[in-house]
């Protein structure tokens, strides 16, 4: 579990109330996002050649997610639990190092 | 006490001032436009300290700032009418789902076309499902009594709701009279510092709200608004009540009952046609009538109990309308009715579509009224349901 969010995403529970005297008065966020695995709404995932890579991090800051991640080694990759496929790092990179796969399920 | 010969429009302004406001964010339009002018007034006199002024582009801006900055934990007030609401109306939705105490002054301003600036309630009771609370005010005082009660209602723990105060255009915007306001003393004694339910400023814990319900959850918060509407016609009571011990005037009673213990016929409806209402009652009575007025000061939450302990006692109600639903009638009529359905308190009860953009109800209309209702009842059947009773025939 190599990612942005380590043991955050690890330990990352879903809030279920049972009744209503449980739930906040207010709708404010009780706790993370990140208990939502949306990665299985992709249909395309995108695929990193690091040979091309030339670590500039534009698709880093334009994964709206974000679910790219920058690796010790510099090189950026992709948390697939939460990507969802939409290609915007694909189309920004300038060097074509992203390629977006079709993905069999 | 101070009293000063003002208009409505300036009562709402001294109201705020007294109530010392955070934060006000409005945008002019006519008939509200010398509220938030005068509010810019008391800034640049320097007669009020830390009142943040935000000139926006439009309505739903000047909502949607006020709900940003009631969301930081800040007293927040706007003002505004008719078409200037009708922008607002998403983000009226918006300050009562994230529970927001934003007080603001509607003043009841006919909806174009035709083009008009004169009074009509069309405006603020198409607004009556935002999960808003509406007061109806009667007179000047009342617009400035309301808005000191509207901040500690909508501020209370159990309520946390926004309020909109309603005055007629130009029969109180601009029409000077005497108001009894109070001492700065006396309005941070009965109105304390807001202690919001939630503040976006608590850096350590960030959190976001409104963001998605998924069907698991999103009833369950449409409960907790219905719950907290419920809750507040207690508050709205107690705190009428301790306004009236303090102050001397009384707003314990969500509908006001003006002479209907004996009445035979109550003449039932909100804002300030009822000031002339409760004229004409006075003289009709001297002539005879058994009538009684009826003025629902609460149109949210609607006080069932009250219109039900009403309905049992009188043989006749005559729901007075400045307004209209099309398709269907009198939207305070509607509601009335349907209230009664499930009881035993069955009074035959007459619509009239009055005053709409402005027209005037003259005494002498309201006792062509109450003849109309005494032939109903003592024949027993409704001529119609809904009569058009200034129309040009």
């Amino acid at each position: 579990m190599n990612t942005l969010f380590r043991e955050k995403k690890a330990n990352a529970k879903k809030i279920m109330f049972k009744s209503i005297d449980g739930y906040p008065e207010v709708p404010i966020t009780l706790g993370t996002t990140l208990s939502n695995f949306t990665g299985d709404w992709r249909n395309f995932m995108p695929v990193v050649d690091e040979s091309k890579c030339i670590k500039c991090y534009i698709c880093w800051k334009f994964c709206p997610e974000p679910a790219i991640y920058i690796k010790e080694d510099g090189y950026i990759a992709v948390d697939y639990d939460y990507c969802k496929g939409c290609g915007v790092c694909a189309n920004e990179c300038p060097t074509k190092a992203i390629t977006m796969v079709r993905e069999e399920k | 006490m101070p009293k000063k010969v003002i208009s409505g429009n300036y009562a709402a302004a001294y109201a705020t001032k007294h109530a010392r406001v955070e934060v006000v964010a409005a945008y002019p339009i006519t008939p509200q436009t010398s509220i938030i002018e005068k509010i810019a007034e008391f800034i640049a006199n320097g007669e009020v300290e830390n009142l943040e002024y935000v000139p926006v582009e439009s309505e739903h801006s000047a909502m949607a700032a006020c709900i940003g900055a009631s969301a930081t934990g800040a007293r927040t007030f706007t003002a505004t009418s008719a078409q200037g609401l009708a922008l607002m109306h998403e983000m009226l939705h918006w300050a009562a789902g994230a529970r927001l105490p934003v007080v603001m002054v509607d003043v009841n301003r006919a909806m174009a076309p035709p083009w008009s600036v004169w009074d009509d309630q069309t405006d603020s009771l198409a607004q009556r499902d935002t999960g808003w609370l509406q007061f109806y005010a009667e007179n000047n005082q009342e617009v400035y009594d309301g808005v000191l009660m509207a901040f500690k209602i909508g501020e209370h723990e159990k309520v946390n709701l926004p309020v909109m105060i309603i005055e007629s255009a130009f029969i109180l915007s601009h029409t000077y009279d005497v108001v009894d306001m109070l001492e700065q003393e006396e309005v941070d004694e009965f109105l304390p510092p807001r202690k919001p339910l939630y503040s976006l400023t608590d850096f350590d814990n960030p959190f976001s709200i409104g963001a998605l319900g998924t069907p698991a959850d999103y009833y369950e918060f449409r409960y907790k608004i219905a719950k907290a509407m419920e809750e507040a016609k207690k508050i709205i009571k107690e705190v009428g009540k301790e306004f009236g011990e303090k102050f001397g005037r009384d707003y314990s009673q969500m509908i006001e009952l003006y002479k209907t213990d004996d009445a035979d016929i109550v003449f039932m409806g909100m804002g300030s046609l009822m000031g002339t209402v409760k004229e004409a009652v006075d003289i009709l009575r001297s002539e005879g009538y058994k009538v009684g007025a009826a003025k629902v000061r609460w149109f949210r939450p609607f006080p069932r109990e009250e219109l039900y302990e009403l309905a049992k006692s009188v043989q006749g109600i005559a729901v007075l309308d400045r307004n209209f639903s099309f398709g269907q009638e009198g939207i305070l009529f509607n509601e009335a009715k349907g209230i009664l359905y499930n009881t035993d308190a069955k009074p035959i009860m007459k619509n009239y579509i009055v005053g709409l953009g402005g027209r005037d109800l003259t005494v002498n209309d309201v006792r062509k009224i109450a003849n109309n209702m005494k032939k109903i009842i003592e024949k027993g059947e409704l001529d119609k349901e809904i009569d058009w009773y200034h129309l040009k025939r």
